[in-house]
């Protein structure tokens, strides 16, 4: 089990800095999870690290491809807004 | 360490990014403060509303990773066109930001102050933010070195802050009470675990009140930044101000909201209003009491470099500076030539004092006045400004207020090239929004005016003035006011109001 980074992720290194098992580096054009290393923070913490600091909504996905924040979740922007703004996507 | 003199051919910067002689509201804006601290500030561009005419300041970019959200803030944005904190265009490393400040350093004497402030929070970037501080300390220690941060993470490094002989530190504190802060910080990162609403606020306004009480005990200099949201922290901010003037912050700095929808920041989507030019003032004013206001801040993006209302970072960019040769030694030499002539300059000034305006009848009523400035006098087409400075005259004399700028943020989709495209039609034409700017001033001053700007202000009540090209700012804004006083337009003030 791993987490991934999307496309939507803007290299703020926030997630680098927290992750207990060094499993994120660098790379264009985003930052990525080596899924050898990436343990989804279990024994280390209660949520995954990545995505309990990770500023920007739909850049950190599970196995499924399922959003950990969700859009809207971070911003409290509300969804109509979102896509009125070219801000909003269902799926990674 | 005495450095020979050994040139006086330096130049000596003069006015350069701000337009205005002298926006300070006396010779000496800071003199309140202690001799300590004032000999501390009477260098820094960004606290001493004089010094910053002469001395330059640079930001680098080396603290991308954020530990909270804001509002107004929206961590997707970089471009070069816009000016505005957590901005930034090229992040650096520790060694990169090194070269930068020395090629800098050497380049543009006058620069006496290093920050790091962003682009995301200094202190969530320990290792990045220290060890360029520490390099910078051993290296180049005739820099001064300042830190902005949200205060989240400031009590566990203010020991580190003090070792690295970091004096000055700057805390954007927008509330002290959680239910205004679930309005401004959707979530924090605390302790593992992201924390939302007025708790994630709470803990957010424990730590950065602790943090400022721990700096002040130890001498360090805080600044408090307060980000003025109309409806959200208004009325607020003044009991912030007096809570952290009492925990020995010395000078505040109330900005105003940028929320432009195209930042794509949750204000900007919600249409939170921008406060106006005189519900900033008016906060300021309610402010100020015998703490400084600071009303010359220019709201610096995360990697500005030069005099504060200039931006020469396109000169110093890392393919630029990886060709530069410096020579620091030889370099801190000149620059302490250039830093002693301009405090000379600085001392002379001090003992000038405006004269107070003889002919005004007794309780004239201030009138608020834009200028087109450069370099202290007027001196500018009223199209040409990109800010205009206001001044208010009143019987007591001649004050600067603040600067408003004309081209916000953006010089335009076409040089953005991201984002929604504005609507043509829906935009108002620049000179109608130039014209908005003024609001409330009753003159404008500038070298030159056109007749459709002409016609155009006096339709909004505001009186073109082109009779005073390059004379000095202070100078003609009294004329101007002695004008309206010898017209009786001044007195008295209610009749006037009603008639208005």
């Amino acid at each position: 089990m791993a987490l991934q980074i999307t496309r939507s992720c803007v290299n703020c290194w926030a997630c680098v800095d927290v992750c207990p098992n060094d499993a994120i580096y660098q790379d264009t054009p985003h930052f990525l999870i080596d899924d050898g290393k990436c343990t989804e923070c279990l024994g280390d913490h209660g949520v995954p690290q990545c995505a309990a600091i990770c500023p920007i909504e739909m850049a950190i996905v599970n196995e499924l491809g399922e959003f950990l924040n969700p859009p809207g979740s971070l911003t409290g922007i509300p969804i109509e807004k979102l896509k009125e703004f070219g801000l909003w996507r269902e799926a990674a | 360490m005495e450095l020979p003199v050994i040139s006086n051919t330096v130049p000596v910067a003069e006015g350069g990014g701000c337009a205005s002689s002298g926006c300070g509201t006396a010779p000496d804006a800071l003199g309140h403060l202690p001799d300590h601290i004032r000999a501390k500030v009477q260098d820094h561009p960004c606290y001493s509303e004089e010094a910053h005419h002469y001395f330059a300041r640079m930001h680098v970019a080396v603290a991308p990773a954020c530990n909270i959200q804001c509002n107004y803030c929206n961590r997707k944005y970089d471009c070069s066109n816009e000016s505005r904190p957590g901005v930034v265009s090229e992040l650096l490393t520790p060694d990169q930001a090194i070269k930068k400040v020395l090629a800098v350093a050497a380049e543009i004497p006058q620069m006496t102050v290093l920050g790091i402030a962003g682009p995301g929070d200094p202190l969530a970037n320990p290792g990045r933010t220290f060890e360029t501080f520490e390099q910078l300390s051993a290296r180049a220690p005739d820099i001064k070195l300042c830190v902005s941060t949200n205060g989240l993470n400031l009590p566990q490094y203010v020991d580190r802050i003090a070792k690295h002989n970091i004096d000055h530190v700057t805390i954007t504190i927008n509330c002290v009470d959680p239910e205004v802060g679930a309005r401004i910080y959707p979530w924090i990162y605390w302790e593992n675990k992201r924390i939302t609403g007025a708790e994630g606020a709470r803990i957010l306004i424990e730590q950065q009140q602790k943090g400022l009480q721990m700096l002040t005990d130890r001498g360090i200099l805080v600044k408090v930044n307060s980000v003025l949201i109309p409806g959200v922290n208004d009325e607020h901010l003044k009991e912030v101000s007096k809570i952290v003037k009492a925990k020995g912050a010395f000078l505040h700095n109330v900005m105003p909201l940028i929320a432009e929808s195209e930042h794509g920041t949750y204000y900007g989507i919600m249409e939170q209003p921008e406060p106006t030019p005189e519900q900033l003032q008016a906060l300021q004013d309610a402010c100020a009491g015998d703490m400084a206001m600071m009303r010359h801040c220019r709201q610096c993006r995360a990697d500005a470099v030069g005099l504060l209302g200039e931006d020469r970072g396109d000169e110093f960019t890392l393919d630029k500076i990886d060709v530069m040769d410096v020579d620091y030694e030889a370099a801190m030499v000149r620059r302490k030539v250039v830093h002693d002539e301009i405090i000379e300059k600085l001392d002379a000034r001090r003992g000038i004092v405006t004269p107070k305006l003889d002919g005004i009848p007794e309780g004239s009523r201030p009138v608020l006045m834009a200028v087109a400035g450069k370099n202290g006098v007027v001196a500018e087409h009223f199209g040409h400004a990109k800010e205009f400075l206001i001044y208010e005259a009143s019987p007591a004399g001649v004050r600067f207020i603040s600067h408003r700028k004309t081209e916000l943020y953006c010089g335009g989709m076409d040089a953005c090239g991201d984002g929604d495209v504005i609507d043509a039609g829906a935009t108002e034409s620049l000179l109608d929004r130039n014209i908005r700017v003024l609001d409330g001033c009753e003159v404008v001053l500038c070298s030159k005016v056109g007749y459709e700007p002409w016609a155009k202000l006096e339709a909004a009540g505001i009186a073109p003035n082109g009779e005073h090209a390059m004379e000095p700012i202070e100078e003609a804004v009294m004329t101007v006011y002695k004008e309206i006083a010898a017209s009786g337009k001044l007195l008295p003030a209610i009749d006037n109001k009603k008639v208005a």
